[in-house]
Parts: C-alpha cells; sequence; structure tokens
C-alpha cells in the first residue's frame, strides 16, 4: 500500500511534516487534539500519526503521541 | 471474478480491512472509532448516476459533518482513477469531494461486504449504503442497484433516525423526520441521464447531439 505521509524511500510529504511542527510545538498530543487543530478529519489524524510511528518519527506516550529523536531530526 | 462471499448484517461488527483512498490509507473501522462512518459503494468512476451521487454527498457533507458522520466511498476503481474522477467532477462540475473513496481494484473489499450482486453485474459494485455506528457496528444497510441513484435526503435521515432513537430509547414511525422539512424538488430533478458512450466515436458524437452535457460521460435529456 502506498502512503499518505511516508514514501516507501522513507521521504515525508507536506502533510507528514505538518503533523511532525505541530507535535514539536505541542509537545504531545492527542488525536482529538491534532483534528481541532488541523481541521483534518479524525481518520485521517490517526492514520497519520501511525504511519509516523511505524517509521519511528513519533511514540505512543499513553493516549498521546511524543516527538522521537528520529523526529527531531526530521525537522532539523 | 470470485463471487459474493460474505454479506454483513445489521447488528454485526463491520468487517475489518486496511485500503488506499484518495486521502492516505486507512484501517476500518479502527480510524473512525468515536464516528458515525456512510460507507458506500458505487458502479465505477466517470459514470454518470455516480457523479450526481458525489456532487448530493458533497451538497450535504456539513450536514453529516454536524451529524458526526463520516462519508466513505468505494468503487472497484484504482486511487487514481478515483483522483482523476474527483478532479474532473471539480473541473466539469465545479464541486469539491470533500470525503475519501476506497480504491478496491481486486474488489477484496467490496467482496467482503457483499456489495457486488452478480445478478446485476459481476465486475461494479451495487449502490450499497452501511451506517456504521461509533462503536463499529452496522446499524443499517440500504441496497439500491445500477439504475437508480440514491436519495441524499432520505440518507441523512436515517442517521437523524438512529441519532433519535440512541438518545432518546424510542423508535421513529414511517416518513418521520425530526423537523419539518422543505423538499426542493425542481425540474432539475426530472431530467434523466443518457447511458455514457463505449467508443470514442460515439463519445464525441455524443457531445454534438443536443443533449445537456457536463462531460463526455455525464449527459442529460429531459424525457418528452
Amino acid at each position: 500500500m502506498s502512503m499518505g505521509c511516508v514514501s516507501p524511500d522513507g521521504k515525508l510529504s507536506e502533510r507528514a511534516l505538518s503533523f511532525l511542527r505541530l507535535v514539536k510545538e505541542r509537545g504531545k498530543i492527542r488525536p482529538e487534539e491534532a483534528v481541532e487543530l488541523t481541521g483534518r478529519p479524525l481518520f485521517q489524524v490517526r492514520s497519520s500519526l501511525r504511519e509516523l510511528t511505524q517509521a519511528g518519527f513519533l511514540q505512543v506516550e499513553g493516549q498521546e503521541y511524543a516527538l522521537t529523536e528520529k523526529g527531531h531530526s526530521a525537522l532539523e | 471474478m470470485e463471487q459474493v462471499v460474505s454479506m454483513p448484517r445489521i447488528g454485526d461488527q463491520a468487517p475489518a480491512f486496511e485500503a488506499q483512498t484518495t486521502m492516505g490509507p486507512i484501517k476500518f473501522p479502527e480510524d473512525f472509532q468515536g464516528q458515525w462512518v456512510v460507507f458506500f459503494s458505487h458502479p465505477a468512476d466517470f459514470t454518470p448516476v455516480c457523479t450526481t451521487e458525489f456532487m448530493g454527498f458533497a451538497r450535504l457533507h456539513q450536514e453529516f459533518q454536524k451529524r458526526n458522520v463520516q462519508l466513505l466511498g468505494l468503487s472497484i476503481d484504482s486511487n487514481f482513477s478515483h483522483i482523476a474522477w474527483v478532479m474532473n467532477i471539480k473541473e466539469k462540475m465545479g464541486v469539491d469531494i470533500p470525503f475519501p473513496i476506497v480504491a478496491d481494484a481486486d474488489g477484496k473489499v467490496a467482496r467482503l461486504y457483499g456489495m457486488l450482486h452478480p445478478g446485476e453485474s459481476s465486475t461494479a459494485t451495487v449502490r450499497a449504503v452501511f451506517v456504521v455506528d461509533p462503536n463499529g457496528k452496522i446499524r443499517a444497510i440500504i441496497y439500491y442497484p445500477l439504475s437508480a441513484g440514491r436519495n441524499m435526503r432520505e440518507i441523512l435521515r436515517l442517521i437523524d433516525a438512529l441519532q433519535t432513537a440512541d438518545k432518546h430509547g424510542v423508535a421513529t414511525p414511517a416518513d418521520w423526520v425530526p423537523a419539518p422539512q422543505t423538499w426542493e424538488f425542481t425540474e432539475e430533478n426530472t431530467k434523466v441521464i443518457v447511458p455514457p458512450p463505449t467508443t470514442y466515436e460515439d463519445a464525441i458524437k455524443r457531445l454534438k447531439d443536443g443533449y445537456e452535457c457536463a462531460d463526455w460521460y455525464f449527459c442529460k435529456k429531459k424525457l418528452g
């Protein structure tokens, strides 16, 4: 399946980068907060956060998502 | 093509699947937990009846949003085809399609949901509608044939009836609506769709036949 946030060669889409920036800005974020802040539909937020987690850019902490070192590096 | 292998029923948990959509990959119903979903199939992209349905859903999109409903379309076409069709609707009809469409080129999801009815067509999905509640349970199912476009307001009314029943522990009678409705049918609603051409030659000819054409595949006429 093609990816919405991360291409098979590991490149991040604009949507992915905007999510990473948002998580960096907020520290941690819940999907419902991301819906409010981005105006994107819930299914797309959940899907994007899951993809970014699977690719190692985010980590799950309880109900929230936080940047990993790889996530921080991607924004530098 | 493989025949229908399953037919989910009201009260069942919505069968799970992963798929690509025009708005990115999804896990269904997991990604939609907490929201109602109207999951509907249509026969194929670049078909006129489906185009009218998509524009109808788009017109009522805000009403669905107010009710915490996510629309989700599907047909046995590729993601590229879905994207091209959505762009065509925007370009020729001026309507943005604000909901995702599942790419189901191999028909896997259509078979999982019993959207293929071989007596009607072995390759095109019928007009199925599955209403899935915030817990991923199927609450209503509607089937329409390929030739008749669905009534979008009825789907909205069905959502209102289900949500009212859940909230107040009641049932709703025939023709129930939550508030008096204004049914705005006009002359436009009386026009019918002319079958799309199947060859390039016919497509060119069609544009000169005096029909009302939004595009080569989408022409209407008034019945005499």
